[in-house]
């Protein structure tokens, strides 16, 4: 029995990306379903599964109310923040290939620049009554509280262990300005960066540079799984769902994994990796097009190195040679990535996937059959291997 | 917004180990059966599964596996610049502390470092600051 091949996206939708959406979270989530449940030539009715993140503020049956979606089969959540993304996905293949449902929209839509910032901290999270609560009580005490400064303990080690520099960390974010530059729905369209301006980007916590941080935003994205069967009649191509994992490492925390083995590693990505290629038979060279998710650019880097792209410690060299650019051997987030386009914990990411197989990307890369979709990094995670049809 | 710097809650299995502190005494759960060091302090033994712990005493020295120099503090309570480190003990066990009493850009991976205890409303907070090496 194997996943592979049975479900496929067959509608993507997103609101506009910005800094203050000035409209609801559930009428944004309400927006990007829709908007995805159209681009799939379905209707409300079609609709019986819905998917998304702990961490979203619409439950499946307000989303359900909004829309008009009479009756769901199926729904479901995914916990540790932007490392549910593809496994939203992965939920719905399983559910649509099981039968529990056969149309199933995943989707994450917040306020996340104009309401709750998750780039700050709240000091509630170091008190709850649970396992985050223990954890958290041996890291806020001492200040680590930003994301910024989790991953930055992390990017220390790493330069330590494999002699790296700050530079091999910014040209990742070169990489994603310059997508994003010739992208309209980017953010930071028509706004490069050179490595010289990321070099002089203040401080926010050593080694990261303020470049190296993604931004925070507004906005919602929804993707439409169903059979490949029924994708086939539907009015855009399938973007087949190959492979589709989870993965938890060793030792797992949320962002605050020091305490195992490794600490220059994210095995979690290595879990995700290492089901994607047996899952989908694939080579690392038929990837045509990687999107990473990049919250922080040397988990990029890592992430090159547990998905096998390189070996260990030789991302550095990787990128240095061009690898990243729509031309290079393996083209990284075409549309910007989250450091360029937006940061909607991933799902857009997924959405640009679909696009370059179409072929329907604003910087298209030629020909793009396999696309690799990873989410976020630092927390238990997944990814997606995608297929034209 | 937080103005005070948040103290630790303490729980069933890790209030000794924040007690200890208040008293100047830095103590970590030991395993009877394996004799090894962990934290945080769990229920049991993380090595072995053992429940038969008691809470020791180790060196309180250690050595600074990575650290960041934070320069964007997460609320008020927090003055910029200053060090997170992940400390190795001696012992073995890592743990998440401050690298205080000097000055920042002089921490590095590997700097040798030694525990100290910074009050904190009813609790004290083991951090560490650098320790001369002594010839062994
Ligand atoms: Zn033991």
């Amino acid at each position: 029995m194997t996943l592979s091949g049975k479900a496929a996206i067959a509608g993507i939708g997103a609101t506009e990306f910005s800094k203050d959406s000035g409209r609801s979270e559930l009428r944004l989530a309400a927006e990007c379903v829709s908007a995805a449940v159209r681009d799939a030539g379905l209707t409300p009715s079609d609709v019986d599964g819905l998917v998304t993140f702990t961490m979203d503020g619409n439950a499946e049956i307000a989303v359900a109310r909004e829309l008009g979606i009479p009756e769901l089969s199926f729904f479901s959540r995914i916990h540790y923040g932007g490392g549910a993304a593809a496994a939203t996905v992965q939920q719905a293949a399983m559910a649509v290939a099981t039968g529990m449902a056969d149309v199933v929209v995943a989707y994450r839509a917040f306020n996340e620049r104009s309401g709750m910032r998750f780039g700050q901290v709240s000091s509630a999270a170091a008190h709850q009554v649970n396992t985050s609560g223990v954890d958290n009580s041996f890291h806020y005490p001492m200040g680590l509280a930003t994301p910024a400064a989790t991953v930055a303990l992390v990017a220390q080690r790493y330069l330590h262990t494999y002699g790296a520099t700050s530079e091999d960390f910014g040209r990742v974010a070169v990489v994603d300005r310059k997508h994003a530059a010739t992208n309209p729905d980017a953010w930071f369209h028509g706004k490069p960066i050179t490595l010289a301006e990321h070099q002089a980007s203040r401080w926010v916590a050593e080694p990261l540079h303020l470049l190296d941080c993604c931004q925070e935003s507004d906005g919602g994205v929804a993707l439409v799984v169903t059979s490949a069967e029924r994708a086939r009649d539907l009015p855009n191509p399938p973007a087949l769902i190959t492979a589709a994992a989870q993965g938890s490492g060793p030792g797992q925390y949320i962002m605050t994994s020091y305490y195992r083995d490794d600490l220059a590693a994210l095995p979690e990505m290595g879990v995700v990796g290492g089901q994607l290629w047996r899952q989908s038979g694939l080579a690392r060279s038929d990837i045509d097009v990687a999107v990473l998710y990049d919250h922080f650019t040397p988990y990029v880097l890592m992430q090159l190195e547990e998905l096998g792209f390189c070996g260990r410690g030789e991302a550095k060299d990787f990128v240095r040679d061009g690898a990243l650019e729509l031309d290079g051997a393996l083209p990284l987030n075409p549309h910007g990535g989250q450091l360029g386009e937006a940061y909607i914990h991933g799902m857009n990411g997924i959405a640009e996937a679909v696009r370059q197989l179409r072929g329907t990307a604003v910087n298209q890369v030629g020909g793009a059959a396999n696309v690799l979709v990873t989410a976020g990094t630092g927390v238990p995670t997944s990814g997606l291997i995608l297929t034209a049809a | 917004m937080t103005t005070t710097a948040p103290v630790p809650t303490l729980y069933e299995d890790t209030a000794p180990y924040w007690r200890a502190a208040v008293e100047g005494r830095f103590a970590l759960p030991r395993c009877r059966a394996c004799r090894r060091f962990h934290h945080h302090p769990r229920a049991w033994c993380p090595y072995c599964w053992c429940t038969d712990l008691e809470w020791a005493e180790p060196s309180g020295r250690g050595i600074v596996l990575t650290y960041t120099t934070v320069h964007q503090p997460p609320s008020p309570a927090f003055t910029a610049p200053y060090v997170l480190a992940v400390i190795e003990l001696a012992e073995g066990p890592r743990m998440m502390a401050n690298v205080v009493d000097c000055a920042p850009d002089t921490v590095r991976v590997g700097t040798p470092v030694q525990v100290t205890f910074e009050p904190r409303g009813d609790v004290a907070i083991p951090q560490f600051r650098p320790r001369e090496e002594t010839p062994s």
